[in-house]
């Protein structure tokens, strides 16, 4: 049958569609099967490998599911106190003003506990890079209500759904980070599609090439999934995440540079 | 020499500063010195006092209860501290604003008409300075050249023109003083 | 160059030395009686002098993260604030104890609890001694009683910080920070600049990694973990302890008091001999490591001590402990932000320890 490939074709190298890049180690991830943190290491690896930064790089960990992302990136990296990643962040960027500098952080961490931090590093237009992912809810804790849990959506401190005049309205960093004066690059994308993770992958390049031009902060949200803390299998969380995150947190740039 | 002041009167009147500009001139001859004010909400328009100390020797405690002098610029100070004067020490004040006159016999007490004195010389800002040179008079523990180098060191330079009213005021002041028997 | 002889506020003193001792970066948030620190810096511009870094950060909390960030990199830097301040930082600090990283925290020691007052106290004692945040952990704790330690003790405690890569604290009080003194500078020293292996600066080709974190899942290697630091404040215990003695020889009585305590003790100890009484006086400069062989050991002179403290009675915890019951100690204090006269000092030794 001529339309098959076998597999001595597969593994020819001119047939390679996906490799590990060399800047994440061997250590097994320990992410459920279909979560979006594994697919925005192995991009933010990509682009550290490709910009050939890797000795440069400093990353920082927030408390969360990816607070083991040291253990992935074969990077430096400190770990940070809830919702301090952008403090941290802040001073290693003025104390080694020629490193890249990023933070990694979820809902919880970026837009409850470190909302301070967040808002004044991106006021002040500090030269990092912050990566936000955003699944509306804490992975790690056991699937609690997060700041962008969106209405409606169950969790385990909203087990009949968020009810506005309960618990209040979700919260839109993005939106908010965006209107500040010190943040030069502002975008939400998602990593759960093969076209949505060549954008994303685009955002970080051209992130690292403006904080390599000091012009500021960027942030790239991204919309993402938690199988597990949704109760869903992998396929039925980014349907369920295209059908009712989406239209609240649409894709798309917040705020580009003119060039 | 170990010399014990109790400086006290309205924030404003130059209190703070009177002491920071003796213990400047403690340094110019060599004594050890502590400066140790009353701080905070206190002091925006309300009363101001510091504690000086200029001694020959390693300073102890910069917080005393008892003193040598005591410099005292408004009643409340007056009030306050006058009990706070050893036997034997020495009381100053202006006479300005006082509606109860010192009343202890086993100190020296002498008055200052600072304030007045202040307004005839067309600047309040002389106000310390006059107190300062009536207190050197009856306390000549700090040399009036090291005490001019102090002023000049806590003068910002901006303020330096007006260095020579601060030397009449001090002469001003020497003169003035009297003592109450 | 030669030394430089000021008259400054201590809060001035410690921001002057600070950029003398070549510090990297400064990170704080006002609040009084501390906030001279951070004014005297900004004005000083010392990004000019040594490019050191000044951020008024946006809280206290920020500001420990942003000291754990900087130490993480292997920098000389601090923060600074007082009493309420320093609590907020708790959690910021458990971390860098946790994650073994140096650093310098200066607390200007005011009244509480809560909000309290802002005039000097010493009641942050258990807090500066005993950890203060969660999980076993010590800072090393440095106790000024002048505004010379004020600026001198910058350089030690860095010194000791990056010896054990463990945060040190120094614990002054609103007195020490709000007076003025004579105070003798170094001269102005280089930033070292100098790479630590354990730092992340880059991970270069020819290394592993660095990761900083106070994380680990696993009890036995958190366990061990645990294990290395209490070796190490061991070690402090046994290498580090700091104090001085006065008029100790042929005391009969002995007074236990650090900071302004110890200058307000000095006089009463003055005043008491005026009087007769044999009475000298130990001053704590390691509240962490604190000096307890030695006070143990003037135990066996001594047929009484009284620690004399601006709190309701905390050190003398460790007075006692040091003394394991041998003789009579006890405590006399004031709160609130009331200093105490040396008068009430040697009333108290008459009444508490002589006259008991």
């Amino acid at each position: 049958m001529a339309d098959t490939i076998s597999t001595k074709q597969i593994i020819k190298p001119e047939n390679l569609v996906h490799k590990k890049s060399a800047v994440m180690t061997d250590t097994t991830m320990h992410y459920c099967p279909g979560c979006g943190h594994g697919t925005t290491h192995q991009i933010l690896a990509e682009v550290i490998e490709e910009l050939g930064i890797q000795e440069n790089t400093i990353g920082i960990t927030p408390v969360g599911c990816s607070v083991f992302m040291y253990n992935y990136l074969n990077i430096d990296m400190q770990e940070a106190a809830h919702g301090r990643a952008p403090a941290l962040a802040t001073a290693i960027k003025r104390l080694m003003p020629d490193k890249y500098v990023f933070t990694y952080q979820g809902d919880g961490d970026l837009a409850a506990i470190g909302t301070a931090e967040t808002i004044h590093s991106c006021n002040r237009g500090e030269n990092i890079l912050i990566i936000f992912i955003n699944n509306g809810i804490y992975g790690m804790t056991g699937g609690q209500m997060a700041p962008t849990t969106i209405v409606g959506m169950k969790s385990s401190t909203t087990p009949y759904g968020r009810d506005v005049s309960l618990m209040g309205n979700p919260l839109k960093m993005t939106d908010i980070v965006a209107t500040l004066p010190g943040t030069y690059y502002v975008t939400r994308q998602s990593v759960h599609k093969p076209g949505n993770v060549r954008k994303m992958k685009k955002a970080i390049h051209k992130a690292f090439e403006y904080q390599k031009k000091k012009k500021g902060t960027c942030f790239i949200e991204v919309v993402s999934n938690c199988p597990s803390g949704w109760r869903m299998t992998p396929v039925e969380s980014n349907k369920w995440m295209e059908e009712n995150m989406l239209p609240f947190y649409p894709l798309g740039d917040f705020k580009v540079p003119e060039e | 020499m170990t010399e014990e002041i109790i400086i006290a009167g309205f924030g404003g009147q130059g209190v703070l500063s009177m002491g920071k500009i003796m213990a400047y001139s403690g340094i110019m001859q060599d004594m050890e010195v502590s400066w140790m004010p009353s701080y905070g909400p206190e002091m925006r328009g309300g009363t101001a006092n510091v504690t000086v100390i200029l001694s020959d020797e390693r300073i102890s405690s910069p917080i005393l209860r008892i003193f040598d002098t005591a410099i005292l610029l408004n009643q409340q100070s007056l009030d306050k501290f006058e009990k706070a004067v050893r036997p034997g020490g020495t009381l100053i004040y202006d006479v300005n604003g006082i509606s109860r006159n010192p009343e202890r016999k086993d100190i020296a007490v002498y008055r200052i008409d600072a304030t007045e004195e202040a307004i005839r010389m067309e600047s309040s800002k002389t106000f310390n300075m006059i107190v300062l040179g009536g207190y050197l008079k009856i306390k000549p523990v700090l040399k009036m050249e090291n005490v001019l180098t102090g002023l000049k060191k806590s003068l910002p330079e901006r303020y330096h023109h007006l260095l020579p009213i601060n030397e009449k005021a001090l002469s001003r002041g020497m003169e003035i003083i009297r003592k109450l028997d | 160059m030669e030394k430089e002889l000021r008259l400054m506020k201590g809060n001035e003193a410690f921001a002057e030395a600070v950029i003398r001792a070549g510090t990297d970066a400064y990170f704080g948030y006002p609040i009084t009686p501390q906030s001279e620190v951070l004014e005297y810096l900004t004005a000083e511009k010392p990004h000019e002098r040594t490019g050191m870094v000044v951020l008024q950060a946006e809280s206290e909390v920020a500001a420990i993260n942003m000291v754990y960030g900087g130490a993480g990199c292997g920098k000389k830097v601090l923060t600074s604030s007082s009493s309420p301040g320093i609590s907020l930082k708790q959690e910021g600090i458990s971390y860098i104890a946790g994650a073994e990283l140096p650093c310098l925290i200066l607390n200007v020691v005011r009244g509480g609890p809560g909000l309290g007052t802002i005039q000097p106290s010493q009641s942050d004692y258990f807090q500066a001694t005993k950890g203060g945040g969660h999980g076993d952990y010590k800072l090393i704790v440095l106790a000024p009683s002048s505004v010379q330690e004020m600026a001198d003790f910058v350089e030690l405690a860095f010194e000791l910080a990056f010896k054990y890569r463990n945060p040190a604290m120094i614990l002054s009080d609103g007195a020490i920070g709000q007076m003025m003194e004579k105070v003798w500078f170094n001269p102005q020293k280089k930033r070292s600049g100098e790479l630590q292996p354990w730092a992340t600066t880059g991970k270069t080709a020819d290394r592993e990694r660095n990761i900083i974190t106070s994380l680990d899942l696993d009890p036995h290697r958190q366990e061990q973990f645990n294990l290395k630091l209490q070796k190490k404040y061991r070690e402090m215990k046994e290498k580090e302890v700091r104090y001085e003695t006065f008029q100790c020889d042929d005391a009969e009585y002995l007074l236990v008091a650090y900071g302004t305590s110890s200058r307000v003790s000095q006089k009463a100890i003055q005043m008491g001999r005026e009087e007769g009484i044999k009475v000298g006086l130990l001053r704590p400069i390691t509240l962490f490591p604190f000096p307890s062989k030695e006070i143990n050991e003037l135990a066996d002179q001594v047929k009484g001590i009284l620690t004399v403290e601006m709190s309701a009675g905390q050190m003398v915890e460790d007075v006692k402990l040091a003394v394991n019951g041998k003789i009579p100690v006890e405590h006399f204090g004031r709160m609130g932000g009331i200093i105490p006269t040396p008068e009430e000092v040697v009333e108290n030794l008459k009444a508490k320890i002589i006259g008991g």
